[in-house]
């Protein structure tokens, strides 16, 4: 009848799909990170309520920023960024002060995700590459750790939390001395000089330590990292090779000389390893995508933190295993691709 | 390619060729000598000495140099000049000597240098290369303020040693460590290029749309 071509609509699959965009992925996140964030607030207060709603907004008004300079579609829209924001927050020391935040906010969407082309392009995880730049440009700041649940804690701020912008932060160690906490070791429990004084795994595993202020409830963490393996929407072998490995490598190492190293319990509880492990390694821009590929990546990481945690001058090594991990991806990509469906090996990897 | 005129010898290597920001060359002092803008300014003058007068002994010998071993021969009048700079700073000031560490030394395999040599003052006149010279030497200058002016300010809150904000100030730490000095660099390359964008795209609004 019709004298017009017959159009037929050639797709590759996969042809059925989940209707699952960044927008639900992300805002998944953001739900499965509410409870921690709250968690933090109940227990450093008025801080830390200021420290993630400034860290979510520097980072959604520099994507904003970026997206209105470089003429791209605005993509605030997606809670890509404010997941990036929050996450920052999440491991910042509740006394950070608010500008030095904002500082971190810009680098991480600026630096880390919009210079690479944006959400998908990026290497790094933007909030770790914040973190990193805020750790080397303000190192007192970003180890000064105060204690949870101090009284008062909803009505005043931790002093330093209100420092004029490009000023010093007011030292807190009078606010500490106020709070008046005999448990309370005057840094984070990983400073591992004081190895005596060790707090307690069941402590860490309920978030009754100091620490950066979303880091220090491990059950609450993992149980948001289980709902968001329940909608699908991480992949389990990330935590596991991450804590599996640190485990494990740390179990020996305290078998072989239980004075020098802490035992496996308290290097998986403490730190900021449980949210890296289960938020931060598993970003899916900067992990692998073959099962194999995983396994090797996160094994990476938890070496690479056991290494430094124990090895290295510095106290918390999550941040940059998964740092390095995430430079390495490209390469596992690349090793770990699965044959393609019908050929052969090739002559030289069979002989 | 014609000689250029005397105006231009001096003026390109300021702004429109500026060594650093837009050839990129010499990334290595660019980068390390920048902490602090006492050491960039040093370093200015030890590589602007040797930039003149390399360029001058070139452009003199320029015609009895044969063209095969032309690069050796340069590289021998460089070093040679290097050397007497070395000893230079040593005499002037032994804490500035040590803080330039083996980046003195090195301002033989400077690009900016050879490259100079090579394409400028191997064909010209003696006086359009010294002119040269001195150009493309304020232009490294001015990139190395920027540069130790930025991290100097930022990385300790002080301008060639003086403080400028009072004792409350919050250092940048970052910005006197190595990775300050590649966000530094970065953040000024953007700078020029986008400038430079921004001008080619005023020149010719009918042109080609980013």
């Amino acid at each position: 009848m019709s004298s017009e071509p017959l159009s037929v609509d050639i797709l590759t699959s996969p042809h059925v799909k989940r209707p699952m965009s960044t927008n639900a992925i992300m805002r998944n996140v953001a739900v499965a990170l509410a409870p921690v964030a709250l968690f933090s607030i109940f227990a450093f207060g008025l801080s830390a309520l200021l420290l993630l709603s400034v860290a979510t907004i520097s980072c959604v008004l520099t994507e904003w920023a970026v997206c209105r300079l470089s003429g791209k579609p605005n993509t605030v829209g997606d809670y890509s960024a404010a997941v990036t924001g929050l996450l920052l927050g999440l491991t910042l020391p509740p006394s950070f002060p608010l500008w030095m935040v904002a500082v971190g906010g810009a680098i991480s969407i600026g630096l880390g995700k919009a210079l690479f082309g944006g959400l998908g392009y990026n290497t790094f995880n933007p909030a770790l590459v914040g973190r990193a730049f805020l750790q080397a440009a303000f190192p007192v700041a970003v180890t000064t750790w105060t204690p949870p649940f101090v009284q008062g804690r909803f009505l005043a701020c931790i002093p330093s939390t209100l420092a004029f912008p490009f000023l010093k932060p007011t030292p807190v160690a009078e606010y500490i001395a106020a709070a008046n906490i005999d448990a309370f070791t005057g840094a984070t429990p990983l400073n591992l000089e004081g190895v005596t004084r060790l707090a307690d795994p069941l402590d860490l595993f309920m978030g009754m330590t100091s620490g950066s202020t979303g880091e220090t409830c491990a059950v609450l963490i993992l149980l948001c990292g289980g709902y968001l393996l329940v909608r699908n929407m991480l992949d389990w072998r990330i935590p596991a090779g991450v804590l599996g490995s640190v485990f494990a490598l740390s179990g020996v190492l305290h078998l072989i000389n239980a004075d020098t190293y802490p035992g496996p319990l308290f290097m998986v509880f403490s730190g900021g390893l449980m949210l890296g492990a289960i938020f931060m390694a598993t970003d899916m821009v900067t992990s692998p995508t073959t099962a194999l590929g995983v396994w090797i990546f996160s094994i990476l990481i938890g070496v690479i933190t056991v290494v430094i945690r124990l090895k290295g001058s510095l106290p918390e090594g999550v941040m940059y295993a998964i740092l390095l991990a995430n430079a390495v991806t490209p390469l596992i990509e690349t090793w770990t691709q699965p044959r393609v469906f019908g050929t052969t090996k090739k002559a030289s990897s069979t002989s | 390619m014609a000689s250029p005129s005397y105006k231009d010898s001096f003026v390109n290597g300021i702004w429109k060729e500026n060594p650093v920001f837009v050839q990129v060359l010499g990334m290595c002092p660019a980068l390390a000598i920048t902490n602090s803008v006492e050491n960039a300014i040093a370093m200015s003058c030890a590589v602007m000495f040797v930039l003149v007068t390399s360029n001058a002994l070139v452009s003199i010998l320029r015609k009895w140099v044969p063209k095969e071993v032309r690069i050796a021969v340069f590289i021998l009048i460089i070093a040679t000049f290097v050397t007497v700079t070395d000893y230079a700073v040593k005499a002037i000031s032994v804490p500035i000597y040590k803080a330039m560490g083996p980046f003195i030394a090195l301002i033989v395999v400077n690009c900016i240098i050879l490259s100079r040599a090579e394409a400028f003052s191997s064909k010209n006149n003696v006086l359009k290369s010294i002119l040269d010279g001195l150009g493309m030497g304020i232009g490294f200058s001015i990139a190395l303020l920027c540069m130790g002016g930025v991290r100097e300010i930022l990385g300790s809150g002080s301008f060639l040693g003086h403080p400028l904000f009072g004792a409350n100030y919050e250092p940048w730490v970052i910005f006197v460590l190595p990775s300050g000095g590649f966000f530094t660099l970065g953040a000024w390359l953007f700078i020029f290029a986008w400038w430079r964008e921004r001008g080619a795209r005023n020149k010719k609004p009918e042109g080609h749309q980013a």
